[in-house]
């Protein structure tokens, strides 16, 4: 594997290997151990094209605690601003000597442009392009779930997920969706017919108009934000109107299993998607999806940069690649 | 292939081992094992074992991957990770004993070395390997041997558990075939 650019790329297997790396790293960073020099003197690139707290941050630190090079280099106030073009910027981080780099951009395919053209040797992962994929999001999402509701399983079989919102604009659905499937998940998606995609049924998904009719056997609820950055319309008539409907408050987490957590990829419309008092109630995994994720990216970073490359095993072993 | 040490040797060598970890570190007060999955980490859970009837006291045990600190990483398609154990209490002023099956580079054991650096400082870092099949590339001993056998680079050498392997034994491969 030499590419992370959508759920896709990885088989059953492999998606559980990240999570199983995933674990470790996660175990052995609750002990002493902070820091491994695995990926010294590798170079990580996190071009971002479009604006990101948690994610951005959560690469830079899983590489850093990887001992790798890391380089930011946002869309804002870089010749990007200038028209450059993707290609240019490509060759730019080539004669760099990135290793890796971490994509974000507004349209979705860029990152698949980016590996799929010969303009640069090293790993691309897709940290979120359009309205696509986010697939390190799905993995810690998925990583989460099994760690609360798995019971020593290594996949994620019987178990069933809402996906609750806004999923005509969101990758991190769409990624999920394949995952958690794959995983062996039920998912259920839930949102009003104007936030559902053209094609929503081929997902594999169950697709429901009513939270109300669902809540009760879900293992667990994932919030979607409301993207109004990219809603170039009106989705649906009043955001209190929403918010009644499709929106998770107290009296509805009381209807929920026992066992049941509440998700959200972050950030949060506080009042809107999600009220406040359920954001902070004890079911809550949100707070630790974010620590998950630093390790979900170690992991993917280990698995996609650690082993031999091409050019590796064709300067060692004199193979023709 | 022949077998190199049956299970009774294999049990005898443990046995003395552990004689020579207690008499080097004068008792078993400060000594912690560490085993180097995946064989090791059963090699030090059977040598936990005899000192503890040795003794009369049970010694700290646990595991240490060394797969993040290893220098071969970009020679090989990415490994899985193995459990890394550190007993209560950690590692430091204690007298760490590492444990492997078979010690042949020595890489491992430099791997291991840098792992350790990361979780704290012992009061000293010992060796105990069930075979040392020499080829050293690295200057790097062992202070306890169950066997050693000379080996050339083709042969390899197979250390068999009853834990995973279903048997003990140790068995080498590849002698005279070539």
């Amino acid at each position: 594997m030499r590419h992370l650019l959508s759920i896709n790329d990885l088989s059953k297997t492999e998606a559980i290997a990240i999570l199983d790396t995933a674990a470790e790293l996660s175990r052995l960073s609750e002990g002493t151990v902070r820091k491994f020099p695995t990926l010294r003197g590798r170079t990580v690139v996190n071009l971002f094209f479009e604006d990101s707290t948690r994610t951005r941050i959560s690469f830079e630190a899983a590489a850093k605690r990887l001992s790798a090079d890391v380089i930011n280099f946002s869309a804002k106030g870089s010749s990007l601003s200038k028209g450059e073009t993707l290609k240019d910027t490509a060759l730019t981080l080539q004669a760099m000597g990135a290793d890796a780099v971490v994509i974000r951009h507004g349209a979705s395919g860029a990152p698949h442009q980016l590996a799929r053209q010969d303009w640069m040797k090293g790993s691309v992962i897709n940290a979120g392009d359009g309205t696509h994929e986010h697939p390190t999001q799905a993995l810690l999402d998925a990583f989460t779930i099994r760690r609360h509701l798995a019971q020593g399983s290594s996949d994620l079989q019987g178990l069933r997920i809402a996906m609750v919102g806004d999923v005509l604009h969101s990758r991190v659905a769409r990624s999920n969706v394949l995952l958690l499937q794959k995983l062996g998940a039920t998912v259920v998606l839930i949102a009003p017919p104007t936030l559902l995609p053209v094609g929503v049924e081929e997902w594999g998904a169950t697709v429901s108009y009513s939270l109300d009719s669902e809540i009760q056997d879900v293992n667990a609820v994932m919030m979607l934000r409301i993207q109004r950055e990219r809603m170039d319309d009106l989705y649906f008539p009043t955001e209190r109107e929403y918010s009644r409907n499709f929106g998770l408050n107290l009296e509805r987490i009381n209807r929920m299993k026992s066992t049941a957590i509440i998700m959200h990829p972050g950030p949060m419309n506080r009042g809107l998607e999600i009220s406040a008092e359920s954001a902070d109630s004890p079911r809550s995994v949100i707070v630790e999806q974010v620590s998950n994720g630093v390790s979900i990216r170690m992991a993917v970073l280990y698995r996609l940069l650690s082993g031999a490359t091409e050019s590796d095993l064709s300067s060692t072993l004199g193979a023709t690649v | 292939m022949s077998v190199v040490l049956n299970a009774g040797e294999i049990a005898r060598a443990l046995k003395r081992i552990s004689h020579e970890i207690l008499e080097k570190n004068h008792g078993s007060s400060e000594v912690l094992l560490l085993g180097i999955p995946t064989r090791g980490a059963f090699l030090s859970q059977r040598i936990a074992h005899d000192i503890n009837l040795i003794e009369k006291t049970a010694i700290p045990v646990g595991t240490l991957d060394i797969t993040m600190y290893r220098d071969d990483l970009r020679m090989r398609p990415p490994r899985a990770l193995l459990p890394t154990q550190i007993p209560h209490g950690g590692i430091d002023g204690k007298h760490v004993v590492l444990v492997d099956d078979v010690f042949y580079s020595g890489r491992t054991i430099r791997a291991a070395l840098d792992a350790l650096n990361e979780i704290g400082r012992p009061k000293s870092v010992q060796l105990a390997v069930l075979i040392d099949r020499g080829h050293r590339e690295l200057p790097i001993r062992a202070d306890f041997v169950g066997k050693n056998i000379p080996t050339s680079k083709e042969e390899s050498v197979r250390v068999h558990l009853s834990e995973i392997d279903g048997d003990d034994s140790v068995t080498i491969e590849g002698r005279g075939e070539k």
